[in-house]
């Protein structure tokens, strides 16, 4: 299946879930109202608005969480609507249908998806409010709307012009178009052109208010403590001494555990660490990571459900000239934003208010009119900047709003509930562990001639309401993308592709880039070893198998040129490959290393190129890009959680490491031009990077790395 | 006790061992400092004292005394300091979480090191983590604000 195809099963199958949701809370009467519209033009209103001072205000429906869509959504806007770029602003929209995700029907930001699902509907808007502008203009020079053209914030007649300014109130009264005409692609002097972010001055100045930085009135702050073991629940607590912290004000117990309410956050700290709290822990006590990894051995080695099968592989497997197996592994990873999580809440008679930065506004509205017994449209949420997303902000059970909106009931006073980072750390919503076993054959001209694939790792969306959507006959779509609809599966005459998914109390997430950290290791490593099996360079083996995936062989090619695939690397260096499909984007990734004394494995750099389809803001994506590798990196080189008897063994950034600026390598990122249809960029990056490394470490040392992160036993 | 932040003087009640970041942010209302990990590790709170890099989050505040403690809302008074210039120039922002205290980690490596090796600076910043990857326009970024501010001189 292709990645377009399956954006539009999931689009579908989100759409109808969209309707879901709302039943859920709807009367089944009201049903039929709430089912999303066939799309008509956007209410321009909602998206932008011009002020008689002449600014453009654009209305995101989406949250700013670093990749850059304050700016990008905004140039669409402004593509449209000839508008004067230094006068723009930006703000983040309040919850409301009107700013559900064209694609999936709910307000949320995730899944790479922003920009081209917006591709169309901001450029609408745009172009909507040109045309009131332009008619407004025309009728107080009583002409031909046809005959007036705008440019930088103006319309213009002859010599004569009006501001956009001038014209703010007046266009405002006028009807929005039925139609609108969209620029030709050869017109477009915004899309395309590498454009600063808009956010930069406020956050280069402290400025920006994140979450965290929300201060109100009578806000108190709370922190709660959790239980050590996934799955535990409070059997008595003991709140005397917190009480006696200076500051401390309530001690209340809520669903998640026990949260001290103080008046600032050293107090709330200091009381939450003088609380005594007597855990049942439950059956999670026992979760041990190494265990969990042997376990899942055992299981690689039985089938699973059937994800994909074509052909005999076990028989194809058996005639093959040459076999190889392989295991990798993958361990849970915390997303560790900057900011840590947090929420402030304010319950008022029939009313909620949230301030908070969130990827998935209409799913915490749900979940907080809930909790606080009052219908969704109630709850007004305030999306503050994300200080960092990557999935973590984009809880199913909205769980640390949820949380918040418990604490201030149960305190009956509005709260911020903060989480530390060792909260963070150790609070679940993991990447899940993971393990692939593959056994591959070559048939006797060295092309892999049988496959049989056995994934063994947590469903994040079973026991969520998306599991009606994406888990398919047991499986969950996130377990197996990257596989399944691999490229390279097309030539494998013989395949079996099977999944198991055991159940855990550890709660698991999606993680930038989602199943492909696991999937794209696991296949481009495998990739790589038949390359060396079969004698081949792993450049060419590719490009033979890919030979009908033009866009794919293209990226490699870019790649592999730039990064001087072919010529002799530096001493004590060498070159690995890799290219994966993710989110309808394709990145070749060649990544150069070296290994030292201390057998320490470093990058050194990483040559990029991507094939997005149209490219908005070509300096977003190049940031976008080299972020994406970085995050990546830290779990090639340093991230892991590991469980000891059901307790994350680590708790901050000393033992939780992630990539810092000395280990970050050069990375040069090539955009393809490309007119396919437009994919996603914040995350696709991340996918590949693992297994150039791992290839470009094998190519070096001979030795096959397959756990992450990379080490040498 | 008596604080001396960006060049006013305020007088503050809190415990003593309240460490300089939630003075800062809760006593003061000053947010623009930034809190990631409580304990030195990843430079969100960054601040100077007296000039030096420092991390707020882990000093008590009764040891500060008579030093100055600037933080990135008096690193300059519209965001012209050289550092911020060439953090906007780059384009390095992307959330923005960790910026104030790369910048001010930034600015206290240029005053003491105008013109620094690529290894001194990936060692001054070494301390402040991005976990959105920024960190090869924040290394272009740093070199561009020691090369304007010698050009400045």
């Amino acid at each position: 299946m292709t990645a377009l195809s399956r954006r539009e099963m999931l689009r579908a199958s989100l759409l109808s879930g969209a309707g879901l949701f709302v039943a859920f809370h709807i009367p089944r009467k009201a049903r039929a109202a709430a089912q999303p519209p066939a799309k008509p033009l956007p209410d321009p209103n909602a998206f932008v608005r011009v002020a008689p001072d002449g600014s453009v205000t654009v209305l995101l429906a989406h949250s700013e969480m670093g990749q850059g869509i304050w700016t990008g959504l905004a140039m669409l806007i402004a593509e449209e609507l000839d508008c004067n770029w230094s006068k723009i602003r930006v703000e983040h929209a309040p919850a409301s249908p009107v700013y559900a995700h064209p694609a999936f029907g709910i307000q949320m930001t995730g899944g790479s998806t922003t920009t081209w699902s917006e591709f169309d509907r901001y450029r609408q808007a745009g172009a909507m409010a040109r045309a009131m502008l332009v008619r407004a203009a025309a009728a107080q020079w009583k002409t031909d709307p046809k005959k007036l053209r705008t440019e930088n914030g103006f319309v213009l007649r002859g010599s004569d012009k009006l501001s956009y300014g001038e014209l703010a109130v007046a266009a405002q009264a006028q009807t929005p178009p039925k139609s609108v005409k969209l620029k030709d692609r050869k017109e477009w002097k915004i899309i395309g052109k590498p454009t600063r972010r808009l956010d930069s001055p406020e956050k280069i100045t402290g400025k920006a208010q994140f979450g965290m930085d929300v201060r109100l009135p009578g806000v108190r702050t709370a922190l709660v403590a959790r239980s050590p073991v996934f799955g535990g629940k409070v059997k008595s607590f003991d709140a005397s001494k917190a009480k006696g912290v200076k500051g401390v004000e309530q001690v209340v117990q809520v669903p998640s555990g026990v949260a001290v309410v103080a008046s600032n956050f050293w107090s709330a700290k200091l009381g939450r660490d003088a609380l005594t709290v007597d855990w049942d822990p439950g059956p999670g006590a026992t979760l041990d990571s190494a265990a969990l990894v042997k376990s899942y051995r055992e299981t690689a080695r039985t089938k699973g459900t059937v994800a994909a099968e074509k052909g005999d592989a076990e028989t194809a497997l058996s005639k093959a000239s040459k076999r190889v197996v392989a295991e990798y592994d993958v361990p849970y990873l915390a997303h560790a934003t900057m900011e840590p999580l947090n929420a402030t809440v304010k319950l008022e008679g029939d009313r909620c208010e949230i301030w908070t930065g969130t990827q998935f506004q209409t799913m915490d509205q749900l979940t907080a009119g809930r909790i606080a017994g009052i219908p969704p449209q109630n709850v007004s949420i305030h999306t503050q900047f994300l200080g960092g997303g990557f999935g973590r902000r984009a809880t199913p059970s909205s769980d640390f709003v949820a949380e918040a909106v418990q604490v201030a009931k149960a305190a009956g006073v509005p709260v911020k509930v903060m989480w530390t980072r060792e909260d963070d750390i150790q609070g679940g919503f993991y990447r899940p562990l993971f393990l692939h076993r593959i056994e591959a054959g070559l048939d006797d001209k060295g092309l892999p001639s049988a496959w049989k694939h056995t994934i063994v790792g947590q469903s994040i969306l079973t026991g969520t309401p998306f599991e009606k959507m994406m888990v398919k006959n047991g499986i969950d779509e996130t377990s197996i993308e990257g596989i399944v609809d691999s490229p390279y599966f097309e030539t494998v005459p013989a395949r079996l592709v099977t999944v198991h998914s055991p159940r855990s109390p550890v709660t698991v997430l999606w993680w930038r880039s989602v199943g492909n950290t696991h999937t794209a290791f696991a296949m481009e490593s495998m990739i790589d070893e038949l390359a060396w099996a079969a004698g081949r360079d792993p450049l060419e083996f590719r490009t033979a198998m890919l030979a009908d995936h033009p866009r794919h062989r293209r990226a490699l090619q870019t790649a592999a040129e730039k990064a001087g695939w072919g010529k002799p690397p530096p001493a004590g260096r060498a070159r690995g490959l890799a290219v994966h499909e993710s989110f309808g984007s394709i990145i070749a990734e060649v990544a150069e290393v070296s290994v030292d004394d201390q057998k320490e494995i470093h990058v050194h750099k990483v040559s990029c190129a991507v094939d997005c389809g149209t490219a908005l803001n070509p300096l977003g994506i190049e940031a976008q890009v080299q972020g994406a590798v970085a995050f990546g990196l830290s779990a090639v080189l340093h991230s892991e959680l590991t469980l000891k008897e059901g307790r994350v063994e680590q708790s901050n950034f000393h033992d939780y490491q992630v990539l810092r600026l000395p280990d970050m390598p050069t990375v040069t990122v090539q955009i393809i031009e490309s007119d396919a249809k437009m994919g996603g960029i914040g995350e696709p990056a991340t996918a590949p990077i693992s297994a150039a490394v791992a290839n470009a470490v094998y190519a070096l040392t001979k030795k096959r790395l397959r756990s992450l992160p990379l080490r040498f036993a | 006790m008596k604080l001396n932040v960006n060049g006013t003087v305020h007088e503050v009640d809190a415990p003593e061992d309240m460490p300089l970041l939630w003075v800062l942010r809760d006593v003061l209302g000053m947010t623009g400092t930034k809190f990631g990990c409580g304990m030195a590790q990843c430079g969100a709170c960054t601040v100077h004292l007296d000039g030096q890099a420092t991390r707020s989050c882990v000093l008590p505040v009764s040891s500060v005394g008579s030093r100055m403690v600037t933080t990135i809302e008096g690193l300059s008074p519209d965001g012209t300091h050289p550092v911020q210039k060439a953090w906007a120039e780059v384009d390095v922002v992307q959330c923005g979480y960790c910026q104030p205290g790369q910048i001010m980690s930034a600015a206290a490596l240029l005053a003491h090191h105008p013109n620094p090796t690529d290894a001194e600076i990936d060692l001054a910043l070494a301390g402040n983590i991005c976990r959105c990857g920024a960190y090869q326009r924040i290394r272009e970024a740093v070199r561009a604000a020691a090369t304007q501010r010698r050009a400045d001189r």
